[in-house]
């Protein structure tokens, strides 16, 4: 089968999951699981098949691009359902669809006691779809489909637990800025279109050298609104509020909107359309300037942040922030291989965070965890390889990774190796705060909860709380069922966890400089072959050796640091506390990005609204136009009304002397 | 003889009805006068009919006589109903229908 055959079957499981779990859910709510598990594990079978396709053709034409029907051919316009598979796209499948696979999988188990089980799995399946359709989009307009599918998608899945105000709040607050995201890409593709005269990537790809030259005006605004669109997606500074808050969502939620699908889809959007961004190094320098101040901002406040959900959380948009950087820097492979291994260790990750959480019966709160080391060993081993794999410690796949990243980058020197060094910085604040978490959650006096563990007992909630408010809550529908699993008691947490981890340890030996480059021989027919110019150049082997060793030593002098703080000497932390409150309450604040937004948006449009409500609606349209029209016909009304008396001789006299008049009329009129 | 004549007499009868109806209380006196409209109004019907030599009007002649069994009824049917319910059998009292 040709490559395109296979990508559309990989749209139609996940798609035929969405229906048949979507209007089944009543009939066998139990099967929704399984279900859904095997149309996304179909879906990563037909995307390895997508894969061995391709790789069987000649490496310079591996771009096939298959169209369904034409929505639109008028005006220029050429709207297709038209899939692109090029080495891109079947690696964002295979990373979607099998990273997906796994969350659906252990999803079934953490999920079981929850009333809208089969509800759940419906989204899921819809939100991995709309992944697929937007990394296999051939054209701007089914990306355009895709990536709102996505941002509706994740405001399902955020306010799942529809009833708890804290959820739906957040879902309302990611929608709303990814909406802003999607006008981004929208008026960008405007841009870019109304030059191109194509809606077609390979045809914009095509045209893009021909109709710009560098730094064209348009071109560069057309990728600042791309970068609007992606930085709203992958939750960079300063769209990126709604990512700590979309924790409200069940943990495999969390798993799957930060590993698999959503956040990567910026990252996706600067890689797919490389060919205009080298056009425009203003958007690039752009893109790799906010990569590094998100990186540092998350890393920062995730210093601080004692929700274990949340902290993950800030790694995620301080890790995507590497992804920008390395993006908008001209290291596409090494930003697409950073977003793989990125995929398996917090995936991992979260999975140990969803069964942490179980254990504490629903508290998420790194204060009350402590000395779950013993009781639960596999979740821990699963928490410390994530851990490691995050903080960039060799040989894990996070370390190869990241420091691809930030070795390109250097190596484009000037200004670059600032940002690479601040890269560094980022590093060592991950290794601080991964294992600032893994210590005070594992290490130390085992918690109540713990204990019990170890006696074999799992903690229940006597009252469930909304671990954000402290609210009482019960477990009906749109709210989490009253049951918590543990990976320790589910084979298939279990399961799921472990192919993660497996692949969060050995994932880097895709790329290993001077030793493999699979992945970057696989993707470079899709960088070399556009017209626009080259990529970045590849730094040499010893200088990427260099990097990753310094790589190396910051990450475990994050890891030392941590361990001195929250081992060696407990109670550091809160001497470092008190000793710079004004930081802390900085950082605790998470730099008052919430604040400057409700002062310098939310305040001044609900003035405004508050103004048009007292004003504009009450004294103009109610006042002015209805009252004017009503009041004109109550008067008019009331002048006509005079005429009904009641009096029947009085209506008799009017007919007459009307008809009288009419007859004397037509009698004059005749003669 | 000349239709002259008949159309007189229809004039007449329609005027002494019009007069009625306008200066007479008594419903059923109304209703009377009403009838000498109609009937009024059939005279000259019929009289240009037999001028014309032709059947039509004589044939609205006699519906106008059915719509005015058909009012005479309603009208009689409300008269019944006023004196059971002891209303005053007065055009002018029974004015409550008013704007």
């Amino acid at each position: 089968m040709s490559p395109t055959t296979w990508g559309w079957l990989v749209l139609l499981f996940p798609l035929l999951g969405t229906v048949i779990i979507g209007l089944g859910f009543r009939n066998y709510p139990r099967a929704a699981g399984v279900i859904g598990t095997a149309a996304i594990g179909l879906a990563f079978v037909c995307s390895v098949g997508a894969l061995l396709s391709l790789l069987g053709r000649d490496p310079n034409n591996r771009e096939v691009v298959s169209s369904l029907w034409n929505y639109d051919f008028s005006a220029g316009v050429d709207a297709k359902l038209q899939i692109l598979i090029d080495p891109i796209s079947i690696f964002m499948m295979l990373v979607v669809s099998g990273v997906s696979t796994l969350i659906h999988l252990y999803s079934t188990a953490y999920m079981r006691s929850d009333r809208g089980y089969a509800r759940y799995f419906a989204y899921l399946n819809y939100f991995v779809l709309s992944m697929l359709i937007l990394v296999m989009a051939g054209n701007f307009v089914i990306l355009i489909v895709g990536w709102a599918g996505v941002g509706a998608a994740s405001y399902l899945l955020i306010s799942f637990w529809y009833r708890r105000t804290t959820a739906t709040g957040a879902g309302i607050k990611a929608f709303v800025i990814n909406v802003l995201g999607d006008v981004g890409l929208v008026l960008g593709t405007f841009f870019i279109f109304r030059h191109t005269h194509t809606m077609t990537f390979l045809g914009t790809f095509k045209a893009a050298p021909h109709v710009f030259s560098s730094d064209t005006p348009d071109l560069v605004a057309g990728c600042l609104l791309f970068l609007v669109g992606a930085f709203a997606k992958s939750a960079q500074v300063p769209l990126h509020t709604w990512l700590p808050d979309a924790m409200e969502g069940p943990t495999p939620v969390s798993s799957l909107i930060h590993a698999a699908t959503m956040v990567t889809a910026g990252v996706y959007l600067i890689v797919r359309l490389h060919p205009l961004f080298q056009l425009a190094p203003t958007a690039e320098d752009t893109g790799v300037i906010i990569g590094c101040v998100t990186l540092l901002i998350a890393g920062s406040i995730a210093l601080v942040v004692t929700d274990l959900k949340r902290v993950i959380a800030y790694s995620t948009m301080s890790q995507i922030g590497y992804m920008i950087m390395g993006a908008s820097a001209g290291a596409y492979s090494a930003a697409l291989y950073h977003l793989m291994t990125h995929a398996f260790f917090k995936a991992l990750l979260f999975m140990a965070a969803g069964s942490i959480i179980g254990a504490m019966a629903g508290n998420q709160s790194l204060d009350r965890m402590h000395g779950f080391r013993k009781a639960m060993p596999f979740t821990f081993a699963c928490f410390v390889i994530g851990g490691l794999a995050l903080s960039g410690v060799p040989p894990f796949s996070g370390w190869l990774s990241k420091d691809d990243v930030i070795a390109y980058v250097n190596n484009r020197g000037g200004l670059f190796e600032v940002v690479g060094v601040l890269g560094y910085v980022g590093a060592g604040l991950t290794g601080l705060y991964t294992f600032r978490m893994i210590f005070r959650a594992f290490f130390g006096e085992p918690s109540p909860e713990a204990v019990e563990l170890e006696h074999g007992h799992l903690a229940h909630a006597d009252v469930p709380r909304n671990p954000m408010t402290g609210e009482e809550e019960d477990t009906e529908t749109g709210f989490p069922g009253p049951e918590h699993a543990i990976a320790e008691r589910e084979p298939a947490m279990k399961i799921a966890m472990t192919l993660l981890a497996i692949l969060a340890v050995i994932g880097g030996v895709l790329q290993v400089p001077g030793i493999d480059h699979v992945l970057t021989n696989f993707l470079s027919t899709a960088f070399t072959n556009t017209p626009a110019a080259s990529p970045a150049d590849e730094p040499s082997t010893r200088a990427a050796w260099i990097g990753l060793v310094i790589g190396a030593v910051i990450g475990l002098g994050g890891i030392t640091i941590a361990y001195g703080i929250y081992v060696r000497r407990p109670g550091t932390s809160s001497k470092l506390q008190a000793a710079f409150p004004w930081l802390h309450n900085f950082l605790v604040h998470k730099w008052y990005f919430d604040e400057l937004f409700d002062v310098a948006i939310v305040r001044p449009t609900l003035a405004i609204g508050r103004f048009t409500q007292a004003v504009l609606e009450r004294i103009v349209i109610s006042g002015g136009v209805t009252g004017g029209i009503s009041g004109i016909v109550r008067s008019g009304s009331a002048a006509v009304r005079r005429g009904q008396t009641g009096f029947l001789r009085f209506y008799a006299a009017a007919m007459i002397l009307g008809l009288s008049i009419v007859v004397l009329y037509f009698l004059i009129s005749s003669t | 003889m000349a239709i002259g004549w008949y159309l007189a007499v229809s004039v007449l009868i329609f005027c002494i009805g019009a007069g009625g109806v306008l200066v007479r209380r008594n419903p059923l006196v109304i209703l009377l006068c009403l009838e000498l409209m109609l009937n009024a109004g059939n005279l000259a019907l019929v009289a240009f009919a037999r001028m014309h030599g032709g059947e039509a009007g004589q044939i609205f002649a006699l519906i106008v006589m059915v719509v005015a069994a058909c009012e005479v009824t309603v009208g009689l049917g409300l008269l019944v109903a006023i004196s059971r319910r002891n209303l005053p059998i007065d055009v002018d009292e029974l004015h409550e229908l008013n704007g």
